[in-house]
């Protein structure tokens, strides 16, 4: 829709002083699809020209902020790494069709923070690292798995800026399943729960999403019985913190999460 | 900047916050639809070189330097289809057509692997009217439609008119047109359930530039009306108006402003300073009835037409026959329980909306979404004061309407503005605002107690019904009326009793829908008697078959029975036999490991037009060239009525449909047409049509038989001519013959909508139930209609289609939520979850054998009822697989999981 305060695209290859009602834009596909009455300016990343998903010669992937969910996935698509299925699986996670992924931004789904992003699910199960960058030119780095801090909140300063997400060589190297439900068909995502075994270690990695208002990670040093895994669950998420919104009652969210995890935990160790 | 558009280009520079959907819309390609705004809908799908994005969500800078096409573009330039817009012709992939372009441009961009998976590739892209299996069909280069013989065409798969401006984008839809000098309106909305203005400053909001007016309850009319339209308006409570000093939903408009632009308008809004005097607000229509609570309206009972504004009863119903507790008593088995149906939402794809300008005969036109034209320039005659012929109302072609445009929403503050300021002003909704501030299907709350006898002979059924009518009483008390009627008729029993009451609350207006309040009763009636059934051991589908009333029976209600009603045909038994035989033929379909099976069906009648009378005229013409024209009052918006009437038209006047132009919703063509709802598209404005038709086709041949000085009995129509003894006189020179002596070849028809007869739908599931997530597979659909004479197989399966997709989407998933302070929380359709292609299976359609002795040539209506019998259906179908009875809608995967464990038939975790 048209957002009618807007008086000012910037470029954000040209740097200016960071003013109340500024935004950055990347694809679009959020700002665009609600009212933004307090937004002035958008600092446009489109022209930055960031290589979408880079290769690192350590093995790990540097995904741009930038990087559509179309490149990602078909970038995933011809990729070879192990873990690469699970990029397909994310991005097919999306309510949004596959003209959305033509347009909307790995970063932007990161930044929007919201329980089912599924960018957020992919990246934090990877051990994705965020790197963002400050107005003043500082730069830090976060993992995805603590930079969503709540449904819509994130580690994130005014101004600041997701670059991209780095996802570790090792992490790409992992085997990995994937469980989603909504209460619709190819909907939204009430519950997203990622398992990755480490074939190094024998590691297990267990990423829960969308049915809590954070990610929440569980590791175990070797892959837990059936008992062990609920336990950690139901500890690591209290009884009041599965996620009430209308995308599922709270109550079927925790059952349906304790089901994947371990429907998870016996194919990953199998 | 510089876009090219289907080869165009354009020059001028984007707005900077402004999306690439209004920036074509601009520039006159209003083949780009907004259903949302959002990117949720798909319905402005455009293709950015090559690429198919929304465009509602493309921001419009991005386009430059790059090429753009449209639904307009699609074909090419010598005007050849591109096969995806013959495909959607060949199968009419469409009803209203409002999302057809961007199903087109989307389906024209698939590659093999998405075709392939149609559920996933159309994830992007909401219909509310077709229930997908034309889309496939038209995806899939299936072929419906045919060209029948001169005077053949009744019975047959006729194409609508419109189809080729629907294909190619240029239908023109409600704002689909240049007003030059227009201005934009609008509307700051309540914060507050319930609230007193102590003040409202608009000086701030005029100071913005651009502004011309601002409008709040000192420049609205003292007079108070109803929003609800009807041929009688004194049906509806008198208790809204344009714009209130109270305020009594979050929502409710405050002020209208008026600016050269919708964005100097939307700040102007922000600059509107109200102080508010908060007051106690009621949610709950149990509670609103609780001596104590906060009072709605506390008007006078008799001049705003409320039965007990005290008690926030607008309307109640209460009515006994015989004796229910004796007829308790006498039975084997009682069951009692309560049903509860939630908000939905019609969210037709075309939002509400007006445009109005005086013309240059200083007469107001107002160009709206509407389904009543006529009616809406009745209301706003008398709102204004204004005689008829200084206002002219007219519909282009509407988006989807489903009883949501039977209701004066825009045109009333539209029309406010234009008479204040003599300059064309639009209003358009926005998504959000079909949520926040048009009206939504009554909820409702049913107590069903029914009583039976070992032998499944029904003794007695007692309801007690509460519908929720929100803030306004609109169609508060018809629907309370309406639902309680053929729901309580359609079974015999000798005691029959019923309550019920219309509610107000400080929420969202109800309004009328679909099924106009049966499909909530019917939920109710009809899983209480399948859960009856089986506590005596008898089959649900036998013990109803047992009990419903039979073609020679009265329908008989609490309330008596309807004068103009009767059983014109009668095709129950036919559908009964439908369901059996799926019953039968589709036993043994397989689930997974795991899952629970069951079946179940419910049944439903309907009146084929509502009470006291429902008008239509029309007007047939034979034109110079030996074409014809007939003028109707009827809109269309998907319903596929001029289809219909085309038809009619071409059987009697025994031409081709393609000799025959239809104009239509306008309050210029014909002297009055009651509006296209209740089901009347065909059976009460068809009714006219043939009568007009065959009018004409007398007066054609008694004027030849003069003419030629042959009989009259030796004369017919045929070929474009009427045939006789010595030859052929071509209707063309006809028309000059009569034109010569002064005769006009035109004649008129008319229906007053009286007597009634009634249809008949059954539903039947058969699905899979996984206890352990809640998931709902549905294995087999089978409804059986009885539309009497089916007029257009095609299109009437359409109908069909849609009605069981969008009940699907009210017993699955849609709901309209309101918070603990009474605002929508789904606003969206990211939050407002509509029937998606993967969500819906296909239904097999059957009619049944039947011709109506009083609809057009034994037609009956078919457009609301297929909605009422499947959301029992699907409750008795889950009751049958997992042996818990759900009586709450939605019936979503969460709920129903916590159902099943709760019963002990899901495992926790």
């Amino acid at each position: 829709m048209d957002l009618n305060t807007v008086v000012e695209i910037r470029d954000a290859r040209h740097p200016a002083p960071w003013l109340p009602g500024d935004a950055w834009l990347g694809g679009g596909t959020y700002l665009f699809s609600e009212p933004q009455p307090r937004l002035r300016r958008l600092v446009d990343l489109s022209r930055t020209g960031w290589t979408p998903v880079e290769p690192l010669p350590d093995g790990s992937l540097e995904i741009a902020a930038t990087c559509t969910i179309a490149q990602l996935s078909r970038f995933a698509r011809a990729s070879a790494r192990t873990a690469a299925p699970l990029f397909e699986q994310c991005c097919r996670a999306f309510l949004a069709s596959f003209k959305i992924w033509n347009m909307a931004t790995v970063g932007g789904n990161v930044c929007n923070a919201l329980p089912a992003g599924p960018m957020i699910s992919l990246m934090a199960a990877l051990d994705g690292e965020c790197l963002l960058i400050a107005q003043d030119g500082s730069r830090r780095r976060v993992p995805v798995a603590s930079f969503v801090t709540g449904a819509g909140r994130k580690d994130l300063a005014a101004g600041e800026l997701l670059r991209s997400v780095t996802l570790p060589a090792r992490a790409l190297d992992r085997r990995t399943a994937f469980r989603q439900a909504s209460l619709y068909g190819l909907g939204r995502s009430g519950v997203l729960v990622i398992g990755t075994l480490d074939p190094l270690d024998g590691s297990l990695a267990i990423t829960v999403t969308a049915s809590t208002v954070r990610p929440v990670r569980l590791r175990f040093p070797h892959p837990p019985t059936a008992a062990e895994l609920r336990s950690a669950i139901c500890s690591a998420v209290a009884e009041g913190e599965w996620f009430d919104d209308l995308h599922g009652l709270p109550e079927w969210r925790r059952h349906m999460t304790l089901r994947y995890a371990e429907e998870i935990r016996r194919e990953v160790t199998r | 900047m510089r876009i090219e558009v289907n080869g165009r280009t354009h020059e001028e520079d984007p707005r900077p916050g402004q999306c690439l959907r209004t920036y074509l819309r601009e520039r006159g390609w209003f083949g780009v639809k907004k259903g949302c705004d959002a990117g949720d809908c798909g319905a402005c799908t455009v293709h950015v070189d090559g690429e198919p994005v929304h465009s509602c969500l493309y921001p419009a800078f991005r386009a430059d330097g790059r090429a753009v096409t449209t639904v307009e573009g699609l074909a090419s330039p010598d005007g050849e289809l591109h096969p995806v817009q013959r495909r959607f012709l060949d199968a009419q992939g469409f009803q209203c057509g409002f999302c057809t372009a961007g199903y087109l441009m989307t389906t024209a961009a698939l590659d093999r692997e998405q075709l392939a998976d149609l559920p996933r590739a159309f994830k992007g892209n909401l219909c509310r009217c077709t229930g997908y299996r034309a889309i496939e069909d038209a995806v899939r280069g299936v072929r419906h439609v045919e060209s029948p013989e001169a005077g053949e065409s009744v019975g047959r798969n006729l194409p609508a008119p419109a189809g080729p401006q629907v294909v190619t984008g240029t239908a023109r839809y409600t704002f689909d047109i240049d007003v030059p000098g227009l201005l934009h309106m609008k509307l700051l909305r309540s914060p507050h359930a319930h609230a007193r203005i102590a003040a409202i400053d608009t000086a701030a909001a005029l100071r913005v530039p651009g502004v011309h007016a601002v409008f709040t309850h000192h420049d609205a009319p003292e007079r108070h009306f109803s929003t609800a339209r009807h041929e009688h308006p004194e049906e509806d409570p008198d208790d809204t108006r344009v714009l209130d000093d109270t305020v009594r939903y979050i929502g409710q408009r405050v002020a209208a402003v008026v600016a050269d632009s919708e964005a100097a308008a939307e700040e102007g809004c922000r600059r509107v300073e109200v102080t508010y005097d908060v007051l106690p607000a009621v949610l709950d229509p149990e509670e609103a009835m609780r001596p104590g609570a906060p009072v709605v309206h506390d008007k006078d009972a008799t001049t705003a037409r409320i039965a007990r504004p005290r008690d926030n009863v607008v309307g109640e119903a209460h009515g006994e026959i015989g004796d229910v507790e004796a007829g308790f008593a006498q039975a084997d088995a009682v069951y009692e329980a309560t049903f509860r149906t939630q908000r939905v939402q019609h969210a037709s794809l075309e939002t509400h909306g007006a445009v109005a300008w005086f013309d240059e005969d200083g007469r107001l036109t107002v160009r709206t979404s509407s389904q009543t034209p006529f009616l809406t320039r009745r209301a706003l005659c008398a709102l204004y004061g204004l005689p008829a012929e200084k206002v002219r109302v007219v519909a282009g072609r509407v988006g989807g309407g489903f009883g949501g445009k039977q209701e004066m929403l825009v045109e009333d503050v539209v029309a406010l503005a234009v008479l204040r300021l003599r300059r064309p002003v639009k209003l358009e909704y926005t998504r959000a605002e079909q949520f926040h501030g048009a009206t939504t299907r009554h909820p409702f709350t049913v107590r069903v107690k029914a009583g039976a006898r070992r032998d499944g002979t029904l003794t007695a059924l007692q309801l007690r019904v509460v519908a929720n009518t929100g803030a306004y009483g609109n169609h508060g008390p018809a629907v309370m009326f309406h639902s309680v009627g053929e729901s309580m008729a359609v079974y015999r029993a000798p005691h029959k009793k019923v309550d019920a009451y219309s509610v107000y609350t400080h929420t969202v207006p109800a309004g009328a829908f679909r099924g106009y309040g049966l499909g909530q009763v019917m939920f109710a009636v009809e899983s209480a008697f399948d859960e009856l059934a089986r506590r005596l051991g008898l089959d649900p589908l036998e013990f109803k078959a047992r009990n419903v009333i039979g073609s020679g029976e009265p329908m008989v209600t609490p309330g008596g029975h309807e004068e103009d009603l009767h059983i014109a045909s009668y095709g129950l038994d036919q559908c009964i036999g439908i369901v059996r035989r799926a019953q039968a033929r589709y036993a043994d379909e397989r689930a997974p490991d795991g899952w629970l099976v069951g079946e179940g069906a419910a049944l439903a009648m309907i009146a084929t037009g509502p009470p006291g009378g429902h008008i239509a005229d029309a007007r047939a013409r034979l034109l110079s060239d030996g074409t014809f024209e007939l003028s109707v009052g009827t809109a269309e918006f998907g319903n596929g009525t001029t289809t219909v009437h085309r038809q009619i038209a071409a059987g009697e006047l025994a031409c081709t449909v393609d000799r025959i132009t239809v104009r239509q919703s306008d309050t210029d063509v014909v002297p009055h047409d009651t509006g296209a709802f209740a089901s009347t598209g065909v059976v009460v404005a068809g009714k006219a049509t043939l009568r007009a038709s065959r009018a004409l086709a007398d007066l054609l041949l008694d004027f030849a038989a003069a003419h030629l000085r042959v009989p009259r009995a030796d004369c017919r129509l045929a070929d474009e001519a009427v045939l006789h003894p010595g030859g052929r006189l071509p209707l063309k020179e006809l028309y000059a013959s009569a034109r010569a002596v002064g005769v006009e070849c035109a004649a008129d028809g008319h229906f007053g909508g009286t007597p009634r007869s009634v249809a008949f739908n059954a539903q039947w599931f058969r699905l899979a139930v996984d206890p352990g997530t809640g998931e709902i597979r549905i294995l087999r659909s089978v409804h059986a209609a009885d539309a009497g004479t089916v007029m257009n197989p095609m299109q009437c399966r359409g109908q069909v289609e849609g009605g069981v997709a969008q009940a699907l989407g009210a017993t699955l998933f849609e709901n309209v939520r309101i918070d603990a302070r009474g605002e929508v929380e789904t606003a969206a359709f990211r939050r407002y979850r509509l029937p998606q292609y993967a969500d819906i299976p296909r239904t097999e359609v059957h009619f049944m054998e039947t011709t109506d002795a009083i609809g057009p040539l034994g037609a009956k209506s078919m457009s609301e009822s297929p909605f009422n019998p499947v959301a029992p259906a699907f409750a008795n179908a889950l009751r049958d697989a997992t042996g818990v009875r759900f009586t709450e809608l939605p019936l979503t995967r969460d709920r129903v999981w916590l159902g099943l464990r709760d019963a002990g038939v899901a495992e926790g975790t």
